[in-house]
């Protein structure tokens, strides 16, 4: 999973150089100035943007060169190339299964979301709530969850369901901690806004408590759909007759290692566009939390 | 004060103050906890300006807690409107020291936050929205805020932040009006600024109002009359009536009759200052 080493690369990338450009003119009036200042943001931007691109590309050129310069045999690493012509020959059995993993992760996402965010409201509006339910919800989250899915292969049998279960029980837990730090530490000045009207818990916790909360839950958002993935397949690696999972452990009982690293590929894929889409949504609805990068990241003086 | 205590066993509600607080106590933490405030009595007639000032940690904000109902005083009684202060009053408007504003609002839904909160406002909002939008534009624009209703809080200075809280505090027609240091965080060219605005808000409203301040030029520019608190535990220990004519404008501030004003009150609040090393002497 490095969709979230990615994105941290990125934001951390340098802050603008100085403007290193010479001065275009010899007496340099403000305008000058100005202008080399506005064109070395662009020029940062456009390298913001291609970065993430260059990077995969060059890891896949290392890889290939690595590959057949190093002459290691396909089973046991194979080259981007092989990866590449595994991917087309499969391509029926791999869209079909990352289709099916796909619709199995994003359901038990959408029960985690649910369950996480009221979960995440009740225990973050009540301290009560907190100091009773927080110790289970950790010693849920303790347990691993690929020693779940047996129970669950019992008391489901093979299939869809398993799947769906292990991606939610994985994924809800960030949502809750969440929500529940989101609301819990909203400023007390503000809930005294309200409060000093006379407002209601319910008032207090819809006009502050949400909106307040939303940024935290975005973040987990991000973290919970990448986890979600992990959740699914485990379930179709231990038990299934379908998804990404089960093709990658037919395929390895096969000795098909591009194939294998082909289903790495694809679930890869599948775990950053869905982190890209909750990204997306993040950007939409919370903009207010984010106001002070667009002050860094825009055009000084323009 | 007992005059007043007894006036409302009398029966007799036209001579009764509006904000009457009788020899309220207020502890923090429990029996062995700080005791902030004791034997507090004030009383405030309706339509009244009243300061209070103190030297730091007097007390001023847990007054204005107990006030609103926000939280319960340990001993004595308040009473609002004629009734007693039992939880939050929503005859209340407030504004901090901070402005508060909720950042993901801007600054028109901010105004018109207490809308949604306060009856009989909440239920008729859906209805008349564009009445009500109409009310927070026009409040907007008398602290000079047009133009920005649909800003966020972050994109605007301070002072005008602070602006925006005091029409939040104002928007839904409070009968008493709390201010919390409201200017405390500003440049004194912002601050003169909003007590013009302020005392023109009042002029034409006439909310009763409570304004709590360490900047004794303020009070004596805004109230009708400046009460002086002691150090902690807090009690008011001096009540001055300020008798310059409405509107006072900044000129009225550099005349001798207000400079020697606010000479008497800090002399106040050196003597209140003096009483705190000759407790802890003690």
């Amino acid at each position: 999973m490095s969709p979230d080493t990615n994105t941290v690369a990125v934001n951390a990338s340098a802050l603008p150089p100085k403007a290193a450009q010479p001065d275009p003119t010899l007496s340099p009036t403000a305008l000058a100035r100005l202008e080399a200042m506005a064109a070395a943001a662009r020029r940062r931007r456009r390298l913001q943007a291609w970065l993430p691109w260059i990077v995969i590309l060059g890891m896949f050129v290392v890889w290939e060169i690595a590959c057949k310069g190093f002459e290691i045999p396909p089973f046991i690493l194979p080259a981007p190339s092989d990866i590449a012509a595994s991917m087309v020959k499969w391509w029926l059995p791999l869209l079909e299964n990352s289709w099916q993993t796909l619709m199995t992760t994003l359901i038990g996402f959408a029960f985690a979301i649910v369950f996480g965010l009221l979960l995440g409201i009740a225990i973050g509006s009540s301290t009560l709530l907190y100091h009773g339910l927080y110790p289970l919800l950790i010693g849920f989250n303790s347990v691993p969850k690929v020693a779940v899915v047996p129970i669950l292969v019992i008391w489901f049998g093979i299939g869809t369901v398993p799947a769906i279960i292990t991606a939610f029980l994985i994924s809800f837990f960030p949502i809750v901690v969440n929500v529940a730090t989101g609301i819990a530490t909203v400023e007390p000045e503000l809930r005294d806004v309200l409060r000093a009207l006379g407002a209601r818990p319910s008032d207090i916790i819809r006009k502050v408590g949400l909106p307040r909360a939303m940024p935290y839950f975005f973040a987990s958002l991000k973290i919970a759909i990448t986890v979600a993935f992990v959740g699914s397949i485990i379930a179709e690696t231990v038990a299934a007759n379908k998804g990404i999972g089960h093709l990658m452990i037919l395929a390895s009982s096969r000795f098909d290692v591009p194939l294998v690293f082909a289903g790495l590929l694809v679930t890869a894929v599948m775990g950053v566009a869905m982190y890209v889409a909750a990204v997306a949504i993040e950007e939409r609805t919370t903009g207010w939390a984010m106001r002070g990068q667009d002050q860094q990241q825009g055009v000084p003086g323009v | 004060m007992g005059h007043s205590l007894f006036a409302f066993w009398n029966g007799d509600l036209m001579e009764r103050p509006f904000v009457e607080i009788s020899d309220v106590a207020m502890r923090y933490g429990g029996v062995e906890g700080t005791l902030a405030l004791q034997g507090t009595t004030l009383s405030v007639r309706k339509g009244e300006f009243v300061a209070v000032v103190g030297p730091s940690g007097c007390g001023k904000s847990t007054l204005m807690r107990l006030v609103t109902g926000l939280w319960p005083c340990t001993a004595g009684s308040v009473v609002v409107a004629g009734h007693e202060v039992a939880g939050p009053l929503s005859v209340a408007g407030m504004a901090f020291q901070n402005p508060t504003l909720l950042p993901w609002r801007n600054i028109l839904d901010n105004v018109m936050l207490p809308l949604e909160v306060v009856e009989p406002h909440r239920r008729r909002l859906r209805r008349e929205r564009a009445a009500y939008e109409t009310r927070a534009r026009d409040l907007l624009a008398s602290v000079g805020l047009a133009g920005f209703e649909q800003k966020f809080p972050w994109q605007l200075s301070g002072g005008m932040q602070q602006r925006a809280s005091l029409c939040r505090a104002l928007i839904h027609e409070p009968e008493l009006l709390m201010l919390d240091e409201p200017f405390g965080a500003l440049d004194i060219f912002t601050r003169e600024d909003l007590w013009a605005v302020l005392q023109e808000v009042w002029i034409r409203r006439r909310p009763t109002v409570i304004l709590v301040t360490h900047d004794l030029r303020e009070a004596a520019y805004l109230a009708d009359r400046v009460l002086v608190m002691s150090s902690r535990p807090g009690r008011i220990i001096a009540e001055r009536t300020v008798p310059f004519p409405r509107p006072r404008t900044l000129e009225t501030t550099y005349g001798a009759e207000f400079q020697a004003l606010v000479h008497e009150l800090r002399d106040h609040i050196s003597a209140a200052r003096r009483g705190e090393e000759v407790v802890n002497v003690a």
